[in-house]
């Protein structure tokens, strides 16, 4: 790298270390919840969720071509393998060195090393297998780094959550950051953190990615939103990771 | 169609903005859309203790007594774009489509309220005195 561009990267990183993501300590979307809501995410065997781990280990078990390798070829022992992996995505991807999702870094790998059609960014095979790599983070702190090559994303994201956008023309922060704990008809605004994904969302009936969450998000207010993958989210996702530095994971997570 | 337009002019007017549609609001029509749980309706983020609604908004400040506070044409250029009178209102431009970012295509050129939408919301709103 040259000179210009370190320091380029170093005011950068001193910007994201003095300007603070919150005004308060974060505070995970389970402390928000209903009791009833928070029973079924502690217990393993009423967790909805839990269905998409145990499909994950399947997966991570299976041939993605014939004869060909698994996830578990190279990666043995999972829960030694990938603890406290998943609380470190977004990254840079030491392979390809730009910043990669969970999600994409599992798509890279079975595309790429296994040579087999990778399963589509919200596909439920990829919930499963990024639910399963992010249980073996549960319990640990979200700690994705500020780097120089993260920085920029972490701007970006910044950005992207404090833009006001769509019909109803409010930003993320307008809720999540400026109104978080108050009430909007019966639901408390949660802070709006990332550190329970792959979910089962009671409104959805369903599973979903952080990123399926941004785009209800975006619906919610009228907007437009981008795609899954997309470098806006990439970036979003990478700054909300930062912002809720610290929270336990809660892989896989239940949420209203 | 034509109230598009209007909703590009409508908010020209600085501090009040005058009848949409020339058409009295009803304003038993404006309660039913202002506690409309499916729109983005006004007790998401207000409060009329006159109502019976459970779980009323608290984001905004009560709508009680509006119509001692205000003018009908100040509380009709509120409801067609707040920002007219607070720039950094978080509350959504219920009749216009200037100045926002990334509309979604549904609802892109769209108003959120139609112009008789406004005029019985006005209507309500115009009943609360104290």
């Amino acid at each position: 790298m040259k000179p210009h561009l370190i320091m380029l990267g170093s005011c950068l990183l001193a910007m994201v270390a003095s300007a603070g993501y919150t005004d308060a300590p974060p505070i995970s979307g389970y402390q928000f919840m209903e009791p009833e809501t928070r029973q079924l995410q502690d217990d393993d065997f009423l967790n909805p969720a839990m269905f998409l781990v145990e499909k994950g280990a399947t997966l991570w078990g299976q041939e993605w071509t014939d004869g060909g390798a698994t996830c578990q070829s190279c990666h043995q022992n999972i829960a030694t393998d990938m603890a406290g992996v998943a609380a470190g995505y977004p990254r840079t991807d030491p392979v390809s060195g730009r910043m990669v999702s969970l999600e994409m870094k599992v798509i890279s790998e079975i595309a790429g090393r296994l040579g087999a059609a990778a399963p589509a960014y919200g596909s439920e095979d990829l919930l499963a297998l990024t639910a399963l790599i992010g249980f073996q983070s549960r319990g640990l702190p979200m700690n994705v780094a500020v780097t120089p090559e993260s920085a920029p994303w972490i701007e970006t994201g910044r950005e992207i959550f404090t833009t006001r956008r769509g019909q109803l023309n409010l930003s993320c922060a307008n809720c999540h950051q400026d109104h978080w704990g108050e009430k909007l008809r019966g639901d408390t605004i949660s802070q709006g953190q990332i550190n329970a994904f792959p979910i089962y969302r009671l409104t959805w009936s369903d599973f979903g990615s952080r990123q399926r969450m941004f785009t209800w998000c975006m619906e919610s207010i009228r907007a437009e939103p981008y795609d899954y993958g997309s470098d806006e989210y990439l970036a979003l996702e990478t700054f909300l990771a930062v912002r809720g530095a610290g929270l336990a994971i809660e892989t896989p997570g239940v949420r209203r | 169609m034509l109230w598009l337009a209007a909703a590009c002019t409508a908010t020209a007017a600085q501090g009040d903005a005058g009848s949409l549609t020339g058409v009295p609001g009803d304003p038993a029509r404006g309660l039913a859309i202002l506690r409309d749980p499916s729109l983005p309706s006004c007790l998401i983020c207000h409060s009329v203790s006159s109502l019976p609604d459970r779980d009323q908004g608290v984001l905004g400040p009560s709508l009680d007594g509006v119509a001692d506070r205000f003018t009908a044409d100040a509380v009709r250029l509120r409801i067609i774009d707040a920002r007219k009178a607070s720039p950094e209102t978080i509350m959504p431009p219920y009749f216009a489509i200037d100045g926002l970012f990334r509309v979604g295509s549904r609802w892109r050129g769209k108003t959120i309220y139609d112009p008789q939408q406004v005029e019985d919301v006005t209507a309500f709103l115009m009943t609360l005195a104290e």
